[in-house]
């Protein structure tokens, strides 16, 4: 379904990614995990089209995604819940969850698609009136999670979900995403907490210092003494 | 001693015209609200418009209202070409070059208006009478200027509440990036707002008009004053903008009475001075 | 600077020092006229760079200016005071006045969009004001500096030939030039510009920002009063809207920023296009076409704002510099 073949990306001066190849097949659930500064954000915003990259191939379903912008990648569904959730503060969850459907495709399905979401998140629908910014870290998650949905996507791309919650509200994350691919999404994690994220995807990737290190199926990556040494206890 | 009624007639009247102020205000909140940049011509926009009115309804015999309709029609239109000739090019440009951009619009709107339309004052002849209320005269057309900007400021405020790309404008304010996320083009989004604050600016106009005369540096008189309030109500803040309106609007008009026309400017803006330092974000600015 | 830059400036100098003795047939007193102008507004100008150049961008210098004339004007007027102290004495309260504005404006960060729009309010205060105390300013009609009579030109400086003026003015200019160029030698250069991209940064290692950012605005503020008090000397007569505003504040903004507001020079060509241009149109238009000239002006303000916002003088200065530094590999480098 998604293809990344030798992507570079980077930042004015700065490099970020290096020749990235990677891919996703419809279906699935793949990780990308590696240290800070690895470069795993970068990799989601040259996906999504936030960034374009210097050199290499975004495809999605045949499409030729690399340098189009955000706006056109979301409207070949492509959802993309970014680092820091990035809710809209003084809007409200529904306001929130509205401007998730923006696509005219999307709109056409509105009511069906926020019906979803408040299924699958029944807190959104009791605070659907209260201001994004004045909720707690797990409900802002599942907001952020919501908004994606909205948008009627087949990949949702997750930036660091894990990233200022507290580790009970990151077990239950990690099981509202196993929700969310047990529906029908397409997953790509991109992720610090190496131990939680395996077990829920089928394959990963590791990214270090911009380049893809390792990769396979997720119970053999974590029998790998990197996970067991260098990233235990998270 | 000035009679205690005279003191309420500019309390009135100050209400009358905190109306209006509150107008132009928000026109201007909005676009900065969010596309961050100032327009220092806005006002000049609002001039333009006037003209507009007055040449549609003393030249070409348009009955008011309909030339109100097309003063605002000509105002999103002004705001549209704003937006995509001056605008857009200098959106990554540092805030100096943008103040100076809006800035030369300013003097190239005055200058053209002088060179077309000459320094002549021109008003539009309306007869509208003069109300006696309890021993309080109010213009009618003030009045009906107040009642006309508080519906437009209720239009806009549904706009942006009730309508998705109200909601969307109000998005793009807070979070550029995660907007384009949804879809939606952050320059889209500009451009309408662009077209809604002149639009505003319109209804301004069309507004001013039948108080005031028109003239190529009628935006020397008010477009200071739209700045200060907006500033103290805190850049971006319709709120605040809104309240810091009716408030500056008071102390012109009852510190006119008192004192003179002119002085109630200069004690208007002082004390816009002063509450800068005291409130630097603005009197309505939320903390942290 | 080389050699030649500096050879070439001397001649320039000496060209300029030579021009009111140059026979330049009947139009002299015109030409002089228009030259004393370009070097009075570029001095302000120069002045206003002061500040503008480490993002402290004033849109109401039209204060300063004003006090600076209608103080040095009125102090003559009603007590008689020489402009040699009624001068100083304008500067001193203008500088006051800069003062008290500029102290909470570095104490409470007022800094970006809201240093620029106080600014632009104080502009307008000291223009509403002049013209609300009409009784004794003259409210909108302006006021005539009174002839000296029969005291001698120099205690009034008032002149009937334009030349001694003329040299007034060169002399100004030269003034603010070596002050300019002293401030971007000194210690506050530095301090202004860490200030500039970073205020927090900048007192966390100890940079006392209230003080300098007060220092500039006080040195800008003291030039431009003298700059105001110059012309109101030359012309004899100052009036609320030529002096202070926001028409006033804007241009001197705007000719600063057509030529380069980051040069030493760019003011001054700035101005210099800006006047010559407004005379050019004044000229050739006539009387016909009122609001021509600013009409040209405010178009090609915004064109250079988006095209070329080095300015004039000060994108000329890069190209030229860039062709003489050397090439990143692969060119041919070129000749020095």
């Amino acid at each position: 379904m998604l293809e990344l073949s030798q992507v570079t990306a980077g930042y004015g001066a700065f490099t970020a990614l290096w020749d990235v190849s990677l891919r996703v097949s419809a279906g699935e659930a793949v990780a990308v995990v590696g240290p800070n500064g690895a470069g795993k954000t970068t990799l989601l915003r040259a996906i999504s089209g936030l960034i374009a990259p210097r050199a290499g191939r975004v495809t999605f379903e045949g499409a030729e995604l690399a340098g189009r912008p955000a706006y056109e990648t979301v409207a070949h569904g492509i959802a993309h819940v970014p680092e820091g959730r990035r809710l809209f503060p003084q809007l409200t969850v529904a306001e929130n969850l509205k401007m998730g459907a923006f696509l005219p495709a999307a709109r056409a399905h509105f009511h069906e698609s926020l019906e979803r979401v408040y299924t699958l998140f029944p807190v959104l629908a009791e605070r659907r009136a209260q201001r994004a910014g004045s909720l707690s870290g797990g409900e802002q998650q599942m907001l952020a999670v919501g908004r994606a949905l909205m948008s009627r996507p087949k990949l949702i791309l997750f930036d660091e979900p894990s990233m200022g919650l507290a580790p009970v509200m990151v077990l239950r994350l990690f099981d509202l995403i196993r929700r969310v691919r047990a529906d029908g999404y397409t997953i790509l994690v991109v992720e610090q907490n190496v131990r939680q994220v395996l077990k829920l995807v089928d394959r990963a990737y590791l990214l270090e210092v911009g380049r893809i290190k390792m990769e396979g199926r997720a119970a053999e990556l974590a029998e790998q003494d990197f996970v067991r040494k260098a990233y235990v206890g998270l | 001693m000035i009679e205690p009624i005279f003191i309420l007639e500019a309390v009135v009247n100050g209400i009358l015209l905190g109306g209006v102020l509150a107008l132009l205000a928000l026109g201007l909140n909005l676009i900065f609200g969010v596309i961050d940049i100032v327009w220092i011509a806005y006002v000049d926009l609002v001039t333009l418009c006037m003209y507009a009115v007055y040449f549609l309804v003393s030249v070409y015999g348009w009955p008011l209202w309909l030339a109100g309709l097309g003063s605002i029609g000509a105002g999103a239109l002004l705001g549209v070409l704003v937006h995509l000739l001056i605008i857009t090019p200098i959106l990554s440009s540092p805030p100096i070059n943008q103040l100076l951009a809006t800035g030369g619009l300013l003097f190239f709107i005055q200058s053209v208006a002088t060179l077309l339309w000459s320094t002549d004052h021109r008003s539009v002849r309306v007869s509208l009478p003069t109300l006696e209320v309890g021993g309080i005269f109010i213009s009618f057309s003030r009045l009906l200027a107040f009642g006309l900007s508080v519906l437009a400021m209720i239009a806009l405020y549904l706009f942006l509440r009730r309508t998705y790309t109200g909601t969307a404008i109000r998005a793009v304010s807070q979070d550029r990036e995660a907007i384009a996320l949804m879809g939606a083009r952050p320059q889209r989004l500009y451009l309408v707002t662009s077209a809604v604050g002149g639009a505003m600016a319109g209804v301004a106009g069309a507004l001013l008009i039948i108080q005031y005369a028109v003239h190529p540096y009628f935006g020397g008189a008010f477009g200071p004053l739209t700045f200060m309030i907006c500033v103290l109500g805190g850049l971006g803040n319709m709120v605040g903008a809104f309240f810091a309106a009716f408030i500056m609007a008071q102390v012109i008009s009852v510190g006119g009475v008192i004192v003179s026309t002119e002085m109630g400017y200069v004690i208007a803006f002082v004390i816009f001075i002063v509450l800068m330092f005291v409130r630097p974000g603005g009197i309505f600015a939320k903390r942290g | 600077m080389t050699t030649t830059f500096r050879g070439l400036g001397l001649l320039a100098l000496v060209a300029m020092a030579l021009v009111p003795v140059l026979p330049l047939g009947a139009a002299q007193e015109y030409i002089w006229h228009v030259i004393i102008q370009i070097f009075l507004w570029s001095f302000v100008g120069n002045a206003w760079s002061l500040m503008g150049r480490f993002g402290l961008v004033s849109l109401g210098h039209g204060a300063f200016l004003g006090v600076g004339a209608y103080a040095t004007v009125l102090l003559w007027n009603f007590f008689g005071m020489t402009p040699w102290l009624g001068g100083p004495l304008a500067v001193l309260l203008t500088v006051a006045l800069a003062l008290v504005i500029a102290y909470p404006c570095s104490r409470f960060q007022v800094v970006g969009h809201y240093f620029a729009l106080v600014t632009l309010a104080v502009g307008e205060v000291v223009r509403l004001w002049i013209i609300a105390e009409r009784d004794w300013t003259g409210g909108s009609l302006g006021v005539s500096l009174k002839t000296g009579g029969t005291a001698s030109g120099l205690w009034t400086l008032q002149f009937a030939d334009k030349r001694v003026f003329y040299y007034v003015g060169l002399a100004a200019w030269l003034f603010g030039l070596w002050v300019w160029w002293r401030v971007d030698r000194s210690m506050a250069r530095s301090a202004m510009e860490a200030i500039g991209e970073d205020e927090t940064a900048a007192a966390s290692v100890g940079i006392r920002v209230t003080r300098f950012k007060m220092g500039i605005t006080a040195l800008s503020a003291a030039l431009t009063a003298l700059g105001g008090a110059l012309l109101a000397l030359y012309l004899a007569y100052t009036n609320p809207d030529t002096f202070s505003g926001i028409g006033v504040s804007l241009r001197i903004v705007f000719a600063v920023v057509l030529g380069g507001m980051y040069s030493l020079l760019g003011p001054f060509v700035g101005t210099a296009l800006t006047i010559a241009l407004s005379e050019y149109l004044r000229i050739y238009f006539g009387i016909k076409l009122i609001g021509i000239a600013e009409t040209i002006y405010g178009l090609l303000l915004i064109i250079f704002i988006i095209f070329l916002p080095a300015g004039i003088y000060g994108s000329l200065r890069d190209a030229l510099f860039r062709r003489r530094a050397p090439r990143p590999s692969g060119d041919v480098p070129a000749r020095a």
